[in-house]
């Protein structure tokens, strides 16, 4: 086992879109990755999936800061998310999971919790 | 169980109401219930009986089906007048039988009255009611040159319109000294006759029709008090109406002095086993000759009949606004200024064809009523004063002064009730919204937060945003016209400022001109700008974090998370051949297939990473993106025209498909929808539409900012028989005036609306370049034309920009896990999230 053994490498930077999200598929489910460059960290990782469709489609939603926080609003409602803590700005009793990212060469790795693990249905 | 029988006689408009109102309510569930009706269809919409001379048949005007009635459990007699109300044995008699009844509802309507002139009943004297009354007119019309219609009333001058509609020259005879006399002035009626004779309809007041005769040059002759006559092919006489009490007099009802059933409040005649209800109901003495009022009086009838003590009519408001061949025409309340003391303010601009008079409480605070000739622009703002009784501003006069002179104070959200229903998808009203800035909300953001308005389908924004800046504004809170927090700016300014500065990115806009890094507000509105000013492709790398999902993945979202696409199909012309590749790639994806109003398919369900394959091979067919998901030319709506419709008489096609040609993929402010009629009959519905275009026999006729959808407006009229370039070269200076000035998520109906100076302004800009402007906006609308791509073209060929389109970028075959589907009328569609475990 490396340091980073639980730490899932789930693309490299080319993958990533700057000021935007894209959406890997990790143990622990549809995950949407950020890269906000001009941020300090620059990498913010959430769940895809907005709680209010339950449609995965967070990850193609507009990135921004509100009030200094940084956000992702969902395509479709258009809620406002914290890329920090996934709390959701309009309802603060909604919140999606948030994952710790951090980028190992040029790879990007999520910590995904063994306790959040789950197998989807398709 | 049913054990007692309701009889409604009458199938018209009211009755239907009445039937839709009870039909399903506990107190229907004891009776059985039987509808009578004289004609041989079924109910349907006579407000709009006019339509069918413009291609609406009776199936279009239906409000309801026989299999509606049957499985409502209603027992439907068309074609089976009643002949007899036998109240002693509480029956009633048609030709083909006898019922008994424990309760009837009397909804006759009315019928036109007829002057019994001499010779009235000759062949080819009309009257304008019924779908069959119109089948005689059309049938009297054909091929010939001229008709009357006796009485220059509402529906006279809407039966003229109908006469010239079927080709015929046209007269309106009215007897007394002007037009509408009764919701209109002297004035008022002077410039209605004139407006209407410009438009080639011959008025003729003041004429007393003594008899018809037969004709000499046409099948009848008119002789009037005067010793002059007039010879016309046919008649139709609209001289008002009359209640249908034939029933109720004769079985021995309480009928008024002028006719017309007598009710109260509940609704009841004066036998309380009978009922009454619409035009043939008379309620405190008055006929109410609208079908609002019939409605109301049907929904009263039903809530009583289920023992709701508080139901009950009292009254209603007779305000109309028309737009009779194509004039405006509105009458408020006291419009004649009958109330004792009443003052009036007039205004009467003949150079510009309007008239509008106010009549005023004698303490100078309250509007009593109003009359409205050729501009109903302050109508709903007038109507909300006499409504609701609101206090008059210190110089009501503004109120019907041209823009320019007083600045018409529009009243807008102020005018609305607090009962008014602002988002329908979370039922918020006006009420709750100020609730929620009274208990502490002062953005609209926390609003939003805290009613949930505007977070449904969000049709309501503008409006939600106009309300809460108004109450904002009200409670002393000083509301910015900043488009967000992070720019000091409202769209128009930032349009400046970038092509100014000639500003290429979003960074270097924020860097210089705002701060943070931006939000879904202002990334989309400055994506629009930038686009609008250098028609950059909208996938350029620095662009794409700016889009809305929509604009970035060319597609329409939908609520699981796929896509829809709409190919473009100009004008609605499709080869059989690429229909069939359509049908082809639908089937293959498996996608949900529905026509659009905007004559193209719309193929449902793709996911983000079959977006690309299928474009392929749209393309591949000689399909083009057609900008469904953007803030830009959607369609261009036609007709069939000159090509192939008899009565067409310009080629609206060819039109449609130059002009879609030409303004495809242009960026704006808000979606953009065109039309091109073929002829007056308008089957393309241009009036509708931010551009609508109507031909003439001379050439095209350019409506400019109607809208469809949430709030519907009429398009204004801007110039008349344009040649092809000529109407080219107008609607290219008017969009790119609208791009380059209206405000972000601003449809051209409310641009033109906040436009100060309003469509005369835009008529001096665009028709007489008073701005000087005139070159520059075609130059520059040449310009975006010249720099048109395909986006979708352009990225299926970008190897880069597909990869943009991977669903999951590390698992390329993993297909999106949470899109539950079901079968619904042999098509897929989405599970409703309630519905999945
Ligand atoms: C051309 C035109 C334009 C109009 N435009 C407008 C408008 O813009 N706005 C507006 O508010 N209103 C308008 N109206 C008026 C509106 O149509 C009427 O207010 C409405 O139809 C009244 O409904 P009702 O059910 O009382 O009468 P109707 O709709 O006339 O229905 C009465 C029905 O009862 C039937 N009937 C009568 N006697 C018997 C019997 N003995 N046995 C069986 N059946 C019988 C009749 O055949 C008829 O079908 C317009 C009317 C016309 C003709």
């Amino acid at each position: 086992m490396t340091a980073h053994s639980n730490w899932e490498a789930v693309c490299t930077v080319d993958d990533l879109v700057p000021e935007s999200g894209i959406a890997v598929w990790t143990e622990a489910g549809p995950v949407a990755v950020f890269y906000l460059p001009h941020h300090l960290p620059a990498l913010f990782a959430i769940s895809h999936t907005d709680p209010f469709s339950g449609a995965n489609v967070l990850a193609r939603g507009i990135t921004g800061d509100l009030k200094g926080e940084p956000v992702v609003a969902s395509p479709l409602y258009k809620q406002h998310f914290s890329l920090r803590t996934g709390i959701c700005m309009e309802d603060e009793s909604v919140r999606v999971k948030s994952y710790p990212v951090l980028l190992d060469g040029d790879r990007v790795r999520l910590k995904v919790p063994v306790s959040q693990r789950r197998f989807s249905a398709a | 169980m049913a054990n007692k029988t309701l009889i409604v006689i009458g199938n018209g408009m009211v009755g239907h109401h009445f039937l839709e109102q009870f039909a399903e309510t506990p107190a229907a569930a004891d009776y059985d219930i039987h509808v009578f009706g004289e004609e041989p269809l079924i109910a349907y919409d006579r407000v709009h009986l006019s339509e069918y001379f413009g291609g609406s048949t009776h199936a279009d005007l239906a409000l309801g089906t026989a299999k509606d009635y049957a499985a409502k459990g209603l027992t439907l007699h068309l074609d089976e007048p009643v002949t007899e109300l036998d109240r002693d044995n509480r029956k009633v008699l048609t030709p083909k039988g006898e019922y008994t009844y424990d309760a009837v509802v009397l909804a006759t309507g009315s019928y036109p009255f007829v002057p019994p002139i001499d010779g009235h009943d000759r062949d080819h004297c009309l009257v304008y009611r019924t779908l069959a009354d119109l089948d005689a007119i059309r049938a009297s019309a054909e091929g010939r040159k001229t008709g009357v219609v006796v009485g220059g009333g509402l529906l006279g001058l809407e039966a003229a319109n109908a006469l010239k509609s079927l080709g015929l020259e046209a007269h309106v005879v009215e007897f007394a000294p002007r037009l509408m006399p009764v919701q209109l002035d002297a004035d008022g009626g002077a410039l209605l006759k004139r407006k209407i004779e410009e438009l080639g309809v011959q008025v003729h007041t003041e004429k007393a029709t003594t008899a018809i005769v037969p004709g000499e040059e046409a099948r009848l002759r008119m002789n009037f008090s005067d010793d002059t006559h007039l010879e016309t092919d046919l008649i139709v006489f609209s001289a008002g109406i009359r209640p249908q009490d034939t029933l109720a007099r004769s079985s021995g009802l309480e009928i008024g002095e002028r006719g017309g059933i007598v009710i109260d409040d509940q609704c009841t005649t004066s036998d309380p086993q009978v009922f009454a209800i619409g035009e043939c109901a008379l309620w405190d003495n008055r006929i109410f000759g609208l079908v609002a009022p019939g409605y109301t009086m049907a929904r009263t009838l039903a809530a009583r009949l289920n023992q709701d003590a508080e139901a009950g009519f009292r009254g209603a408001d007779m305000s109309t606004k028309l737009k009779l061949l194509g004039v405006d025409v509105g009458s408020i309340g006291d419009a004649h200024g009958a109330t004792p003391g009443a003052r009036n303010i007039r205004f009467n601009d003949e150079q510009a064809g309007t008239y509008g008079r106010l009549v005023i409480s004698e303490d100078g605070k309250k509007l009593l009523g109003a009359i409205l000739v050729g501009d109903n622009g302050p109508y709903d703002t007038l109507l909300q004063y006499a409504l609701n009784g609101i206090d008059l501003p210190k110089n009501p006069e503004s109120l019907i002064l041209p823009v320019s002179e007083g600045g018409a104070p529009a009243l807008g959200p102020d005018a609305l009730p607090e009962t008014a229903s602002i988002c329908s998808c979370h039922n918020v009203s006006k009420g709750d919204i100020c609730g929620a800035i009274d208990a502490g909300c002062t953005d609209l953001g926390a609003v939003k937060g805290e009613t949930k308005a505007s977070t449904g389908c969000g049709g309501c924004a503008a409006l939600l945003k106009s309300v809460v800046d108004n109450e904002l504004e009200k409670r002393g809170v000083e509301v910015s016209k900043d488009i967000c927090e992070h720019f000091p700016y409202s769209r128009q300014e930032l349009f400046h400022l970038v092509k100014v500065n000639g500003i290429r990115t979003f960074h270097s806009l924020i860097k210089q001109h705002g701060k943070g890094h931006g939000c879904d507000i202002c990334k989309p509105a400055v994506a629009s700008i930038l686009a609008t000013c250098w028609n950059e492709h909208i996938m350029a790398t620095d662009h794409v974090p700016l889009q809305d999902t929509n604009d970035t993945f060319m597609a329409n979202m939908q609520k699981n998370g796929t896509y829809s696409i709409v190919p473009r199909i100009p004008g609605g012309e499709i080869t059989p051949d690429k229909l069939i590749v359509l049908g082809e790639v639908a089937k293959e994806y498996n996608l949900y297939t529905k026509i659009t109003g905007g004559q193209r398919v719309d193929l449902f369900g793709a996911t983000l990473s079959e977006l690309p394959e299928i474009w392929e091979k749209l393309i591949a067919a000689g399909f083009e993106t057609g900008h469904a998901y953007g803030k830009s030319v959607r369609t261009v709506k036609s007709c069939v025209g000159s090509t192939w419709c008899r009565y067409g008489v310009q080629d609206s096609v060819g039109m449609a498909i130059r002009l879609e040609e030409r303004y495809k993929g242009l960026r704006s402010p808000h979606k953009l929808k065109f039309a091109v009629s073929g002829c007056t009959r308008e089957c393309a519905e241009a009036q509708s539409k931010d551009i609508g275009v109507i031909a003439t026999e001379n050439g095209w006729n350019l409506y400019v900012c109607g809208n469809g959808g949430m709030r519907p407006r009429h398009a204004d009229l801007f110039a008349t028989d344009l040649s092809d370039d000529e109407l080219i070269r107008t609607v290219d200076r008017v969009l790119m005036f609208y791009v380059r000035t209206a405000d972000r998520l601003q449809r051209t109906s409310v641009w033109l609306e906040n436009l100060e100076g309003g469509l005369d302004y835009l008529k001096e800009v665009v028709l007489d370049d008073s701005l000087g402007l005139g070159e520059e906006l075609e130059a520059h609308m040449q310009a975006i034309i010249g720099t048109y791509q395909c986006e979708w073209k352009t990225t299926v060929e970008d190897p880069e920009k597909r990869k943009r389109f991977r669903e999951f970028v590390n698992a390329p075959e993993k297909k999106d896990p949470v899109q539950h589907w079901t079968t619904e009328r042999d098509q897929r569609r989405p599970l409703a999230k309630a519905d999945i475990a």
